[in-house]
């Protein structure tokens, strides 16, 4: 089926079947590979892409629904105010370790900060509950996100 | 850091690991040992001094060009614990290199080349990267530099002792004049490397010592970063595989008439113990599975359940074990004084790093090429030719970063699977295991079961028997180190429990589970040993009657280094001080990978039996830490790693099956469930200990601890089993 996308601002159009997850359409046919494969069953998050602004999880979400949709992955994250500004505050703090989740961990943590520039530690858990990282770096997530909302520099 | 893509790595490279292999003529063999020291150094710089396409490169880690890129090979793999970091530091401390301007390339296979010296090939594991190469590498950099300042003072016609070097530059004190290590690389390419070149003292360490910014982490921030499952080549098709889900079982009959009809896929393989579906992309690949229709031969293993595995263990813990170590009369000791008596069980756990197991290749009819990341390249590259059927040589193996190790990819299987399915077409092909299939064909954490016995006399345990039943990783995965009947991964910090104890003795018995697949799983032995003894000295502190840091502060006489830790995280995590009811703090201490920690976790335990974690302290002294903020990192990530296992993690057989699948059902630890986590990082110029490995093995007895503190529950098995909370019952 053919389909067309915005992609990180561009249009992209390409053929795949309707019920195909975005995930393996953004890695295995347009070579975004930024965003990452972790369960299938949207349960780790890693996938994290916006869809005209909002987190999804790309592993689940099937392209045949996605039409004329407006996508942002890690690759165009750095262009909205809200992703440049958690990109910098995660190497601010150094969150990263593998890094394989963070591409899934920093698109929702940008989309909390669009949607709630001041987020509370509820808040916090509520947006990122559903993005494991096996390596630990809860904690400099959670600083990180109080940090790029402060607007401060670390 | 510049491009990390190890499709770069050059043919020059190449060229220079092949003809250092010529002329190398350094014996690979194994130098035995966890805890010996560094004997015969693997990574001296076997290679002359050269230029090769402009660059000079004095040693195995070290490559300058005309200009004046730096760029440094990396030994050890990095998969999140900040090793490329670290190894850059401590190359760039004793080179004199700017740091903000290196580039850095993954190694090739070449056991001489970039074997670890504890090892006597490439592996990164066991908590040893530091360890292990701290001296080669200052050795590396410092012979590199030396030449360059040998050949500025050459060009300059004056004494070498009156230049010095900082960040890629020569400068000549007197007369200030300067050259880049650029303009320096052809002529320092003819010196002669220096013998017995000195090192810098520590006091005048720029680098080594500070936080500095990681070098992998900007990639990491966009998407950039290449996995070995991120690898894309010309003509490449996607794949997925399955395993018979009953442990040694063969493929019978399948039919694959319906996954045909799947738009996208391309073949069906049918492998005497797997199957796998090619197609145009992993979508199609995993439908295409999905919809084979697999008759397996389950084999003999079928009927294999966790009960069964239990039961064995038990038995099997109560025959006497090969002796590790005795000091004492343990027979004596044990027979005197107030007794203590109690057994500590692990289960099998799943590694579930993010990035699930994976392997690009491409078999040519002349060469295997390999995409992939792994822990051990070498041992990749050799079981990849055997699989190939093609000689060592003709197997080019290109490493990656890695999307979490923990272990698992010290195996080679996922790459040996993938060769296996490569090699029924002409084109690459990336072999992704599902999250379900990385979960059920894990090599698991055996499960151990540890036997305690002491003896308390005036408040302090005079006698200490414990004897761990389990699984001897190395006697499969590195035969020469299983000795006597010892696994010496087994036993650690059984052997080294810090306590003064006069009658000490530890025994070990082997026993493999049926089927299961055993294997290293991050926190190593120590991840049983330190979780058993630590639970044991709590519930010895409370028959003696004393305060579990008191009770442990007494037998700490010959271990400044424990005593200061567990003092410092009594201290930080304000112990003693009054706690609301069902809130408790625990306690843990270990001496492991030459690096000492005391954890403090605080936790709050309902009614039902269910458990939050308030608050956790830890208290590193790690000797050097070349670099303090990822020391901490990994203390960080480390507990919330062994916290997982501790509240949640069980991989349970039935029928010869594993009964867990994915994250649902094999829970991790979220953001919500993680609380403070504070790590002090005491300043120590002792040599650097290992720290990877550490933090896991902290969280889950102290854990267990604050539960036993909180409620009087003494839990001898872990994940915590809340029933058994709930229902009070006191050990």
């Amino acid at each position: 089926m053919a389909t067309t996308l915005t992609i990180n601002g561009e249009q992209k159009s390409f053929d795949a079947p309707a019920d195909m997850p975005l995930l393996w359409a953004l890695r295995d046919i347009l070579g975004l590979t930024g965003t990452k494969y972790g369960c299938g069953i949207a349960q780790c998050g890693a996938c994290t892409v916006h869809v005209d602004g909002k987190p999804v999880r790309s592993c689940v979400l099937p392209v045949g629904a996605l039409n004329g949709r407006s996508i942002t992955t890690i690759e165009g994250v750095a262009a909205s105010p809200a992703g440049a500004k958690v990109q910098k505050a995660w190497l601010d703090l150094e969150v990263i370790q593998c890094g394989y989740c963070q591409s899934g961990q920093i698109m929702s943590a940008a989309a909390l900060l669009a949607s709630t520039p001041s987020p509370d530690d509820s808040d916090i858990n509520a947006a990122m509950a559903g993005n494991i990282c096996r390596c630990g770096t809860y904690v400099r997530i959670r600083e990180a996100i109080k940090l790029a909302a402060s607007g401060r520099s670390s | 850091m510049k491009s990390l893509n190890p499709a770069a790595a050059t043919k020059s490279d190449h060229d220079l690991s092949r003809r250092a292999l010529l002329t190398g003529g350094l014996a690979a063999g194994f130098t035995l040992a966890f805890h010996l020291p560094l004997r015969a150094a693997v990574n001296e710089p076997v290679q002359p001094p050269d230029v090769t396409d402009g660059k000079f490169a004095p040693n195995a880690f070290i490559r300058i060009d005309e200009a004046g890129k730096v760029t440094l090979v990396m030994p050890q793999v990095e998969m999140g614990q900040g090793v490329y970091t670290s190894i850059s530091m401590i190359l760039a401390e004793e080179l004199d290199a700017d740091i903000a301007q290196v580039a850095l390339l993954h190694a090739p296979p070449n056991d001489k080349l970039y074997g670890n010296p504890t090892f006597g090939l490439q592996v990164t594991g066991n908590s040893n990267s530091i360890r292990a190469f701290w001296k080669p590498l200052r050795g590396a950099g410092a012979s590199a530099r030396a030449m360059l300042v040998q050949a500025a003072a050459k060009q300059w016609q004056v004494d070498a002792a009156g230049c010095t070097a900082s960040k890629s530059e020569v400068t000549h004190t007197e007369s200030g004049r300067k050259l880049s290590y650029g303009a320096l690389a052809i002529a320092a390419s003819r010196e002669a490397p220096p013998k017995d070149v000195p090192l810098k003292d520590p006091k005048d360490f720029v680098y080594i010592g500070q936080p500095l910014k990681r070098l992998d982490t900007p990639d990491k921030t966009n998407g950039k970063a290449v996995y070995g499952i991120d690898a894309i080549l010309p003509d490449m098709k996607f794949a997925t595989v399955a395993a018979c889900p009953v442990f040694g079982g063969k493929v019978g009959k399948v039919d694959d008439s319906a996954a045909k009809k799947i738009p996208g896929v391309r073949k069906i393989v049918v492998l005497d113990d797997m199957v796998a579906v090619i197609g145009d992309h992993m979508w199609a690949a995993k439908k295409g599975l999905e919809a084979l229709k697999i008759d397996w031969d389950e084999g003999p293993n079928a009927k294999i359940s966790s009960k069964d595995i239990w039961q064995d263990l038990r038995k099997a813990s109560e025959k006497d074990g090969a002796v590790a170590k005795s000091v004492g009369d343990i027979g004596k000791g044990l027979s005197a004084g107030d007794k203590f008596e109690a057994s500590y069980e692990l289960p099998f756990l799943a590694h579930a790093a993010m990035e699930p197991l994976n392997a690009t290749v491409h078999v040519r009819p002349d060469a295997c090429e390999i995409w992939t990341g792994t822990q051990i390249v070498s041992r990749v590259q050799s079981e990849a030719a055997k699989a190939a059927g093609l000689p060592v040589e003709k197997v080019i193996v290109n490493n990656h970063l890695l999307g979490g190790g923990f272990g698992r990819k010290l195996e080679p299987d996922m790459v040996v699977s993938a060769v296996r399915v490569a090699r029924q077409v002409d084109y690459p092909v990336k072999v992704v295991w599902t999250r379900e299939e990385d979960t059920q064909h894990d090599v698991y954490r055996p499960v151990y079961r540890n036997n305690i016995s002491a003896a308390l006399v005036d408040g302090k345990v005079a006698a200490w028997k414990h004897k761990v039943t389990g699984s001897a990783i190395l006697a499969r995965w590195l035969p020469p180190a299983f000795q006597k009947g010892i696994d010496i991964d087994a036993i650690d910090a059984a052997v080294d429990a810090p306590y003064d104890i006069p009658n000490f003795h530890v025994e070990y018995v082997r026993a493999e589970p049926p089927a299961v697949p055993t294997g290293f799983w991050r926190g190593v032995g120590p991840n049983n040993n330190v979780f058993a003894v630590e639970c044991a000295m709590d519930e010895l502190a409370r028959k003696a009657g004393k305060d579990p840091i008191e009770f442990r502060r007494a037998m700490l006489g010959s271990k400044p280094r424990a005593l200061a830790v567990l003092n410092l995280a009594a201290e930080k995590a304000n112990w003693g001080e009054k706690l609301p009811p069902r809130v408790g703090r625990g306690v843990s201490l270990q001496p492991s990978f030459e690096t000492f920690i005391a954890t403090i976790v605080e936790a709050e335990v309902d009614e039902k039996g269910e458990v939050a974690l308030r608050r956790v302290t830890s208290v590193v002294d790690t000797g050097i830490a070349v670099n303090p903020d990822t020391v901490k990192a990994q203390l960080e990530g480390g507990l919330i790693f062994g916290l997982t296992a501790a509240l949640w993690g069980e991989i349970t057989i039935d029928k010869g099956r594993v009964q867990q699948s994915n994250f649902h059902d094999y829970r991790m630890l979220r953001i919500n469930e993680v609380p403070k986590i504070e790590v002090h990082v005491v300043k120590s110029g002792e040599p650097p200990g290992g720290i990877g490995e550490t933090g896991v093995n902290g969280g889950p007895p102290a854990l267990r601890n604050a539960i036993y503190a909180a409620t009087g529950v003494a839990l001898r098995r872990l994940p915590i089993d809340r029933s058994l909370i709930a229902a009070g019952k006191k050990a």
